[in-house]
């Protein structure tokens, strides 16, 4: 628990506070504000910049409302997902997508056309689509504070109202009371510099656990992309038309961008070298993948290889739960969790609902962000209006379980925490980056990586973190062992293989365990199953 | 990782320090930005784009330090390469509504 509430800093109050800016929590934000909520949005860096979309192309799954190609739609990625997607929220999801598209272009948004003129609205460019979405959310009204990531959530008897943090360029310290509090901080890739996924450590799901809320899926948060090994260019679509090779020239049988890449991961293990190359683009279609993905390009072109001919040695950097489906349990249509005034958007809450337990790639992810970031303002802007005049008064406390304290005075005190946190990072990567870890897992192996991180989280647990940027450090080394823990506690649970969980020792899918899996708690981590609605039965 | 802020060609305007994701960046009293926390750096790229007159490099190089030359830079034509094919910048279209994007789509459309 944290020490009474400082009142030093930037104390704001407002209906909405939307934690996180990337395009759910700016899409939360837009929503709320429109039905006449006054919204606050923090982003631990910058709204528009921050975050795995702003830096890449994506498709999006934008299907227009015909029958026929909806049912195909739902179905396309069903099994592969171990049959965890629900039909009716695949249905929401895919009518608010195809609103908040055409919206998109109605606003502003440079879609391409086709041969009749008409826009082509299945794809977004990540710099152009954030930077359109900075502009609404100002636009709507909402104040934004750009580098002040949250430090822990604001709570009392009727649930959260609220947050603190700290603005990490001048060192002070912000509150923000808020009737609701939307959590949009996206997944946690564990800092493995997979592009724009520095930011996403997992943070939201600590908030929300320390709150009380659970987490939904967390075994399926082992995916892993494909890049060159020296970049940060995480585009694993254009492998596709990738071949695969050892340094002697020899194809690796195999080896691909889709299922293939557990035989990449494998012989990454081994110790041999993999390399790829794109010669099986056609040459016409070669322009057309420099559009369509201007920054997979970037790195090769830097560097002089041409990717179409030359091999270039490449590997696979986890992007979590980025790509993965797991994050923070929701309990209704609105995107509530379980605990009062508090909300969940994007990929901080469980994508399994339209995904299963299999990532959808990026256009399932897109359509997931903008969606449920709507859902979760709509949901939070009716909450925060409902508690009328009296949430001014509520006596708010903090929630983090790490003791907060006030800004460390001297620079080596500071560099000492940074440091000690660092550590503690490095040490949860050793458990979660290895293939042979998270992505080929065996009970054994989970268990033994479990005394550690079990023993890393008592250290966080009894540790304090300052109102500061090396207290940013500290907890984001608290979540990311916490997303650790609840991941690989899921992972022992599903003694099964199912979606992208893969279980070396349960290699087949058991079904007797076609049901969720909800993670909850932070000290003693508890794992229940929950049922999949019966309708969701597709076929 | 970001290895360039020109000296030259920086307007003091600080976009890179607002914009960088990881707080890369420190304003600086001659008014040209540090890179004040390379290590930060994730390689987005994303200050190069905002940057209104080509004054930052990020190398392709996610891991490792590699030191650059402005001139050698300059001479290749790299300074502002990615915010040009972007389409960013006065007089450019944003790549976003580029014909071959639709044209990309048909081709690989599942």
């Amino acid at each position: 628990m944290s020490e009474a509430l400082a009142l030093q800093g930037l104390n704001w109050t407002a209906d909405v506070l939307v934690i996180g800016g990337g395009p759910a929590g700016t899409w939360a934000a837009i929503t709320a504000a429109s039905k006449g909520s006054n919204v606050v949005l923090v982003d631990k860096g910058y709204c528009g910049s921050s975050g795995a979309t702003a830096p890449s192309g994506t498709g999006v799954w934008y299907v227009k409302p015909e029958p026929q190609l909806r049912e195909e739609a739902k179905a396309s990625r069903f099994t592969l997902g171990g049959q965890l997607a629900e039909h009716r929220w695949m249905d929401r999801v895919l009518d608010q997508t195809y609103a908040n598209m055409n919206k998109l272009g109605n606003l502003g948004y440079p879609f391409p056309v086709d041969e009749n003129g008409n826009p082509y609205r299945r794809g977004l460019q990540g710099p152009e689509y954030m930077r359109l979405m900075r502009k609404l959310v100002q636009r709507a009204g909402v104040k934004i504070l750009d580098h002040s990531p949250a430090l822990e959530l604001l709570a009392d008897e009727h649930g959260v109202g609220g947050a603190a943090g700290v603005r990490t360029q001048t060192g002070e310290p912000w509150t923000v009371k808020a009737g609701a509090v939307i959590i949009a901080t996206g997944g946690c890739a564990f800092l493995s510099k997979a592009l724009g996924c520095n930011v996403l450590t997992g943070d939201g799901y600590l908030f929300a656990a320390e709150a009380g809320a659970e987490l939904s899926g967390m075994e399926f948060s082992n995916a892993y992309a494909i890049s060159p090994t020296f970049s940060s260019v995480t585009k694993t679509a254009y492998y596709r038309y990738a071949s695969f090779y050892y340094e002697d020239g020899t194809v690796v049988e195999g080896a691909g961008s889709k299922r293939g890449r557990s035989v990449i991961a494998r012989n990454l293990l081994q110790g041999r070298q993999v390399y790829a190359v794109l010669d099986q683009a056609p040459e016409d279609l070669q322009p057309l993948l420099r559009v369509g993905q201007t920054n997979f390009f970037l790195p090769f072109d830097r560097m002089g290889i041409n990717p179409f001919k030359d091999k270039f040695p490449v590997t696979l950097r986890l992007e979590g739960t980025v790509r993965g489906t797991g994050g923070i349990h929701i309990v209704n249509e609105k995107c509530a969790t379980k605990v009062p005034g508090l909300f969940a958007a994007g990929d901080a809450a469980t994508r399994e609902l339209i995904c299963g337990g299999f990532t959808g790639g990026g256009s399932h992810n897109a359509a997931w962000a903008m969606s449920s970031g709507t859902f979760a303002g709509e949901g939070a802007s009716d909450y925060a209006q409902s508690l009328g005049a009296k949430s001014g008064t509520r006596k708010l406390r903090g929630l983090s379980t790490s003791t907060l304290t006030g800004r460390l005075s001297s620079g080596i005190d500071q560099a000492r925490q940074k440091a000690a946190a660092e550590e503690k990072v490095r040490a949860v990567q050793e458990e979660v980056m290895p293939y042979d870890r998270n992505l080929f897992r065996t009970d054994e192996k989970l268990a033994d990586s479990l005394v550690r991180l079990d023993g890393i989280w008592r250290e966080i647990r009894n540790g304090t973190a300052e109102r500061g940027a090396a207290g940013v450090r500290a907890r984001e080394a608290a979540a990311m062992t916490a997303t650790a823990r609840w991941m690989y506690n899921a992972a022992r649970v599903r003694k099964e293989t199912r979606g992208m969980h893969k279980r070396e020792d349960c290699p087949v899918p058991d079904e007797a365990q076609k049901h969720r899996l909800v993670a909850s708690g932070l000290d003693d981590i508890r794992i229940r199953p929950e049922q999949v609605e019966k309708e969701a039965a597709l076929m | 990782m970001i290895e360039l802020v020109s000296e030259t060609k920086c307007i003091s305007c600080n976009m890179c320090v607002n914009v960088c994701p990881t707080n890369v960046f420190d304003r600086s009293p001659n008014g040209v930005p540090l890179i004040a926390r390379q290590s930060d750096c994730q390689t987005c790229f994303m200050c190069e784009l905002y940057c209104p007159v080509d004054a930052l490099y990020v190398a392709p190089e996610a891991e490792i330090s590699v030191p650059v030359s402005e001139d050698e830079l300059e001479r290749q034509g790299l300074l502002g390469s990615y915010r040009e094919k972007v389409g960013w910048g006065p007089g450019r279209t944003p790549v976003a509504k580029h014909e071959l994007m639709y044209r990309l789509a048909l081709r690989t459309t599942l």
